[in-house]
């Protein structure tokens, strides 16, 4: 069993004990411990059940690679699925739970899983689940949702906060281990903006583990050093805790900075999302130590040789009194040694190789320890944790020469560098068959916008294993990097260290060598997705020749750690099966992020209030202190309607229609687009914008108009007032204000550059209010300041002047036929203005009014409405707006394409109104039936309701909408199927309801 | 004009950095020829400052001159001065062609100032505030999270921000979020 020791642990503060709980039981552990770590001491070897067969797993590493310790940390709101044991600090109070067990971890019934896996083999799903169909739906996918995952998903909404942070540098610098720090070191002594971040709490990676000596000192010391003198640098930036996930085009690096999840702080950001423009970028990430395939591999008490001198000398921590070391290299050695000096009991290192006389293997040696070389492991004994190891011949078949009792085992099967960063943004690899791995290919690196290489693999990273190739070559990285970003080369010397002579490795993919389908089956590749050596080549057998196929076929590193640990060996044994050579077969894909990053951080600062922008009028307090029922209108809110008390949405939005026609109604029209178009040439281009003619507009006018796209459809309106011969202001719709001012400036920057006109988008500047209403004129006078008679601003004028001590422009438009007067304001005194409206409307009865009664309104009057009567297939034509459609000019946008054939069919649906014969309001959107059926044996139609609405004016339900040769066919009943079955039927009418003649709005 | 009010006009949030909420400012957009001279003269003629390069913003005081595009500038000057100086500026660009419109009322002006006032902006903006990268003197459009904004600096400790109007209380909400105390990222 695991357990503390009694001294060591160079990452703990022995002072200051922390109480956790796992699975609600409580144990303690140090300031200074991983999860994994105080686990470990506490004796909880078995952390998790695998994901298929259930079967017991224990802690394999001691980092991001960890494939088994995977927990669900915090409750309630804050509980989380998936976090990696390995790399989550200890904190007081604590909170863990294991994952993908039942009904305990202990005892878990969906271990029958793993006596049925013969059953389960690769492609499980694939050639199961085919048939009958029906079954999938009802029997399996069921079955298979609640037996697959792992972590529970968060059902609350998470509490913490998040943030973002833009950061520019000239070289960053990813990973602080000794690597990170020479390089760093030298590119910030040639005077490089540097920023060089570090997953961990920690500087200095593994070298302290591995008794590595730099300048003639313990690597410990120079670590410290290092990092004191990068500190004093100005130019030097350093984070811990702040891993990098991502490397994209143009130097963008995405990084994640953990903040407060190893001391949880109420309030503070949790995480952050760093936003990185590196101009050069080193990733200076280390190594992961690979498994060895052996029968039993994923019995909790088999480790990474590394993990195992990682918890022995970072936290004092035993993996049992007896580990037997399995390798077919030189480094694991160390861990022999460090166990041996820790007191603790090496019973055997299994070497899967001839023979070695490198230097840690004859201190292994001379520490009496027992090495057995051309071994192999036959199979691990136990049942829920390690007993002991069957060995045999690496030559072998796996007949079993002798059994050692043992706790624990310490696996290596040589080390991979870390190539994700490298490889994210394009950077390719070259096949090292001396250390069997994949290592960047310096020839081939990620390249930014000037075709040059953008990033720079460092130390282990690029391949380089020994200490002191290690700091040279990280050392010249970062000289490099820096004088890419033009800084001059400084004679500062590399760090340096002694060489060391390790014996060759030997590549071991499946030990023994000869190894059976008995063993092979218990051979694990992937800890979290349960794929075995035999999967792997059962895929190879059934045709996945691709490893991308393999991969998705077996699932073979598609868990939460991507395969850190299971890559290499899945596609050796791929290679193998195939024939083929492990370069020819290549690796998968990697993608970013390097380990998972929460969903927070992602979203940063945007939730809440301030999960989008919410844009307000200057008015926007009053509609929310007065009932006002919003709508969105782009990233507006605009009332819907205001409700009184003791009133529903549709009473209300009744009386405002009402009291509009009868008395006094204002709307908050400040959202409407407003863009000025000025200089020389701004009628010939208005003209071009609009179907309409606009170069006659007299100044002091007003006229409506439409804009079309190339293509010929409708895209916005609005009313364009001429303000003087150069100038003109253009009235959209409210969520077409930005597109239509982006539409003209398209236009302008490409293809009329020439032409001398120059906009500006002024929306804001005005605050707008629709006066309307019967009593508009009076209200207005009584405010006074401004001749607003019939003969001083006729319909279709507009005037500059005051009312009520107001600076306003007047525009005599409606858009409800009534009398009205759209009244602009500067912003600034667009509440003032509003509220001395309402004073001088009290008496007239005045209300204000909001979005729905304008559109019942419209529809009374047939006016269109873009986005209802229109939907980016329906040119103007279709809403018989052929009156807005100059004839006289030469061209306009959309005038080309108005003439194709299909955009003068006469069958074309045309803008009709519809009115019901018993009074009822139609569906919105519902189809007119026709006969027949079309090809797909769906009933054909003939037309669509567009608006709809019920008409208190008229006290009956009206609507709008597009019908087949729809004004040819005036009086003609159509029936409207609605959901459910029964039909409504309409008579097709003029769209206009309400006084056809205008003579309301023209008084 | 007392019922001149500025979107959140008093709004002030002390966090790690200072956030306020400013009062009415004259903004004036002028676009033109920026190397005529005609446009330099009628601009730096209200403006009371330097003609800016690209990137830059002259301000002294209520006044500057910001550079916002190839063909545009800002004319910052006290907000009760606009008429009189949209009107100078007409009468000197008169026959050329120009467009000269008074966008005070468009515009949400924040200050956020501080020691690390760099640092709540660079929260939100893409854009390098890094000392090395942005002084005063220098202006930039940019975004801030999810909306249109520009910003320069009046001295070393304090951003002068612009957004529109509309998103006002959003972007006094961001600057908020960003400047809470205890989240310094301490990196400037």
């Amino acid at each position: 069993m695991s357990t503390r020791l009694a001294s060591g642990g160079r990452l703990l503060d022995r002072a200051k004990a922390l109480e956790f709980s796992f699975n609600g039981k409580r144990m303690t552990g140090f300031q200074g411990d991983t999860l994994a770590s105080a686990l470990l001491a506490n004796g909880q070897t078995l952390v998790g059940r695998s994901f298929k067969y259930h079967r017991p797993r224990g802690i394999v590493a001691s980092g991001a690679e960890e494939p088994n310790a995977l927990v669900n940390l915090g409750q309630g709101p804050r509980h989380e699925p998936n976090q990696r044991a390995t790399t989550t600090e200890l904190f007081e109070g604590l909170k863990a739970t294991s994952q993908n067990h039942w009904p305990s971890l202990e005892f878990d019934v969906g271990v029958i899983n793993n006596y049925a896996s013969k059953f389960l083999p690769a492609g499980f799903y694939y050639k199961t689940f085919m048939a009958p169909r029906l079954a999938w739906k009802h029997v399996f996918e069921p079955f298979i949702r609640q037996s697959a995952g792992l972590g529970r998903a968060p059902k609350d909404r998470d509490p913490d906060t998040y943030e973002h942070f833009y950061a520019h540098v000239d070289v960053l610098v990813i990973g602080g281990g000794i690597a990170g720090l020479a390089a760093a070191r030298q590119a910030g002594a040639a005077g490089a903006q540097v920023l060089l971040i570090e997953q961990t709490a920690h500087w200095g990676g593994r070298a302290p583990v591995d008794g590595a000596e730099i300048d003639g000192m313990p690597s410990e010391a120079w670590v410290r050093d290092t990092v004191e003198a990068l500190e004093a640098a100005e130019n030097i930036r350093l984070r811990t805790r702040c891993m990098g996930a991502g490397v994209y085009d143009h130097g963008y690096v995405l990084a994640y900075e953990r903040l407060t999840d190893h001391d949880p702080h109420e309030g503070l950001p949790r995480h952050r999302l760093w936003k990185i423009r590196a101009k050069q970028v080193v990733t200076a990430t280390g190594a992961i130590e690979r498994p060895l395939s052996f029968a039993g591999n994923d019995l909790p008490g088999v480790m990474l040789a590394s993990a195992v001198r990682d918890y022995a000398v970072n936290y004092g921590v035993s993996p049992g009194d007896r580990t037997v070391v399995v390798t077919n290299n030189d480094d694991a050695y160390r861990t022999a040694l460090v166990l041996k000096q820790t007191g603790l009991e090496v019973p055997a290192i299994i070497d899967a190789r001839f023979g070695s006389d490198g230097e840690l293997v004859q201190a292994a040696k001379a520490a009496g320890i027992r090495i057995e070389f051309g071994r192999a492991v036959a199979k691990v004994k136990g049942r829920a944790r390690v007993e002991g190891v069957a060995m045999t011949t690496q030559a072998g078949e796996g007949a079993v020469l002798e059994e050692i009792a043992c706790d624990a085992v310490a696996m290596s099967g040589g080390w991979s560098p870390v190539v994700h960063l490298w490889s994210h943004c394009g950077g390719k690899l070259v096949w090292d068959a001396d250390q069997a791995h994949f290592r960047p290919d310096p020839e081939v690196a990620p390249v930014g916008a000037d075709g040059q290489g953008f990033v720079r693999a460092a130390g282990i990273a690029s391949g380089a294993m020994g200490t002191a190739e290690v700091l040279a070559d990280a050392d010249a990285a970062g000289r490099a990097a820096a004088e890419a970003t033009g800084h001059k080369k400084r004679r500062k010397a590399a760090p340096k260290a002694e060489p060391e002579s390790p014996a060759p490795m030997a590549p071991v993919w499946v030990m023994p060598q000869g190894a059976g389908e008995a063993l092979r089956s218990k051979m694990w590749l992937d800890f979290q997705n349960d794929v075995k050596v035999s999967d792997v080549e059962l895929a190879a057998r059934e045709g996945f020749e691709s490893v991308e196929h393999t991969k998705r076929y077996t699932t073979l590193g598609m868990a939460t750690d991507q395969g850190k640990l299971s890559n290499i060996n899945g596609l050796a044994v791929l290679s193998q099966s195939l024939n083929q050579d492990i370069p020819q077969v290549g690796t998968t894909t990697f993608r970013p992020p390097y380990t998972p990053i929460s969903m927070g951080a992602i979203a940063g600062e945007a939730r809440g209030d301030i999960f989008q922008p919410l844009r307000r009028t200057p008015m926007h307090d009053w509609h929310e202190e007065n009932g006002a029922h919003w709508e969105p209108v782009g990233h507006w809110r605009r009332p819907y309607c205001y409700q009184r008390p003791g009133e529903s949405v549709e009473e209300a939005v009744h009386r405002e229609v009402k009291n509009t026609r009868q008395a006094l109604g204002f709307l908050d029209a400040s959202t409407l687009g407003k863009i000025l178009v000025k200089g020389p040439d701004a009628g010939k281009f208005l003209d071009m914008m609009y179907t309409n003619m606009m170069s006659t507009l007299k100044p002091g006018r007003c006229r409506y108009g439409l804009m079309c796209t190339e293509n010929g459809f409708l895209t916005d309106d609005g009313v364009v007032a001429r303000i003087d011969d150069e100038t003109f202001l253009c009235h959209t719709t409210s969520g077409g204000a930005d597109r239509i001012h982006g539409h003209m400036e398209e236009w302008m920057q490409t293809e009329l550059w020439d032409w001398k006109v120059y906009t500006a988008n002024l929306t804001e500047q005005y605050a707008q209010v629709a006066v309307v209403g019967p009593k508009a004129r009076e209200a207005l006078d009584l405010m006074g300041g401004m001749d607003l008679s019939a003969e001083a601003l006729p319909f279709m004028g507009w005037a500059v002047g005051e009312i009520g001590g107001f600076k306003v422009r007047v525009y005599r438009i409606s858009f409800s036929g009534e009398l009205s007067y759209e009244i602009a304001v500067d912003a600034h005194r667009g509440r003032a203005f509003w509220d001395a409206l309402l004073e001088a409307g009290a008496e007239f009865g005045a209300m204000p009014y909001g979005t729905e009664a304008l559109h019942i309104m419209r529809a009374e009057k047939g006016f269109i409405m873009i986005g209802d009567e229109t939907d980016g297939t329906v040119i103007p034509q279709d809403l018989g707006l052929d009156w807005a459609i100059s004839k006289k000019k030469d061209d306009f946008l959309g005038k080309r394409a108005q003439a194709r054939s299909h955009m003068v069919d006469p069958d074309r649906w045309r803008l009709v109104g519809l009115e019901t014969l018993d009074g009822s309001v139609l569906p919105d959107g519902a189809y007119a039936s026709a006969e027949g059926k079309n090809a797909n044996g769906q009933r054909n139609v003939q037309g669509r309701v567009t608006s709809t609405y019920f008409s208190p004016t008229l006290s009956k339900g009206i609507a709008m909408g597009l019908v087949k040769r729809g004004p040819d066919r005036m009086g003609e009943v159509l029936e409207f199927p609605k959901i459910g079955g029964e039909a409504v039927k309409a008579k097709i009418v003029s769209p206009v309801f309400y006084d056809p003649e205008g003579e309301k709005q023209n008084v | 004009m007392s019922d001149v009010v500025a979107a959140l006009q008093g709004a002030v949030y002390d966090g790690f950095a200072k956030v306020e909420a400013a009062g009415p400012r004259g903004m004036i957009t002028v676009k033109g020829d920026l190397a005529a001279s005609v446009l330099k003269n009628a601009t730096t003629g209200v403006a009371g400052v330097d003609f800016p390069g690209q990137g830059e913003a002259n301000c002294v005081g209520e006044k500057g001159i910001c550079w916002m595009a190839p063909d545009e500038v800002l004319v910052l000057v006290p907000y009760a001065e606009v008429p009189d100086a949209v009107g100078r500026m007409e009468k000197v660009l008169a026959g050329t062609h120009h467009l000269i419109a008074n966008v005070s009322d468009a515009r949400a002006l924040f200050f956020v100032s501080g020691l690390d006032a760099r640092e709540v902006i660079a929260k939100l903006t893409p854009a390098d505030v890094s000392p090395s990268a942005f002084r005063p003197g220098q202006f930039r459009r940019t975004r801030l999270a999810q909306v249109p904004a520009a910003f320069w600096m009046r001295d070393a400790e304090t951003f002068e921000v612009i957004c529109f109007r509309s998103v006002a209380r959003y972007v006094f909400d961001l600057l908020k979020t960003a400047a809470l105390p205890g989240s310094e990222v301490g990196y400037f």
